[in-house]
């Protein structure tokens, strides 16, 4: 079985969208007050968007998942794992560590395993 | 970040990882849910049909919680450590799919379920060193 471009581009997009929506969610849970809790969140453009970025990643995820083989996609849908490190770094400060390195380096290791095992 | 006390980044976390039991709940109540969606549905009756199976209406109700505990966990957490710690919602998938949907456990799903495991305690430990 090979696995369609296609299928790989539509995964690629959403672990990207889907990082993005991660991002918009910290932006937004740094900004909630704990005296004003539910108007902090719903009036937070931040939480919507990232919240938004988080529904079009789960659609590129259902097109991208439909065909091809697991343990190359499964890896694919991973790779927001790194990009989120990236975006942690970029807008919030948080300092790349080795820690950070090695236990996604082991998750995306274990990620491809299961792709592997799930026999498609 | 350092407003946010030990305490307040150790309940983060416990935060994240009882949300990742909750994810793969909702994804085994939308798998089991699907089978009761008609095929080749239009994406109208899809969202309706969601709307009215209490199984996919239940998984998806549920990621709306889990959005909510991200958000809350995030506030007193580093992002680049929930986001990966999310990876063990894998863990919980495949065991699931062992125990409800009865597939088989496979040398290579077991290796997968050690090494994200091994990865995820790496972030935590790496975690409290901070």
């Amino acid at each position: 079985m090979i696995t369609p471009l296609s299928s790989m581009l539509w995964v690629i997009g959403g672990s990207f969208i889907g990082s993005i929506g991660a991002a918009g969610l910290k932006a937004g849970a740094k900004r909630l007050t704990h005296e004003n809790m539910i108007h902090s969140a719903i009036t937070n453009w931040r939480l919507a968007a990232g919240i938004l970025a988080y529904l079009i990643s789960s659609v590129f995820f259902v097109f991208g998942l439909r065909h091809g083989e697991l343990s190359v996609l499964y890896p694919l849908v991973s790779l927001g794992y790194l990009f989120t490190l990236l975006w942690s770094r970029m807008f919030f400060g948080e300092p790349f560590t080795r820690a950070k390195f090695f236990g996604v380096g082991l998750i995306l290791v274990g990620v491809t395993l299961l792709g592997l095992g799930s026999g498609r | 970040m350092s407003e946010s006390t030990p305490a307040q980044q150790r309940r983060s976390l416990i935060i994240v990882l009882c949300s990742t039991v909750l994810i793969a709940m909702a994804q085994a109540l939308i798998k089991s849910g699907t089978g009761d969606l008609a095929a080749g549905s239009s994406l109208i009756d899809t969202a309706i049909g969601i709307l009215t199976t209490p199984k996919l209406f239940a998984g998806y109700a549920l990621y709306g919680v889990v959005t909510g505990m991200m958000v809350l966990a995030l506030r007193h957490a580093e992002l680049s450590l929930i986001y990966p710690v999310i990876a063990l919602s894998y863990v919980w998938v495949s065991v699931l799919s062992v125990v409800m949907f009865h597939e088989e456990m496979n040398p290579f799903k077991l290796a997968g379920v050690i090494v994200i495991i091994s990865g995820v305690a790496v972030l935590g430990k790496g975690q409290q060193r901070t």
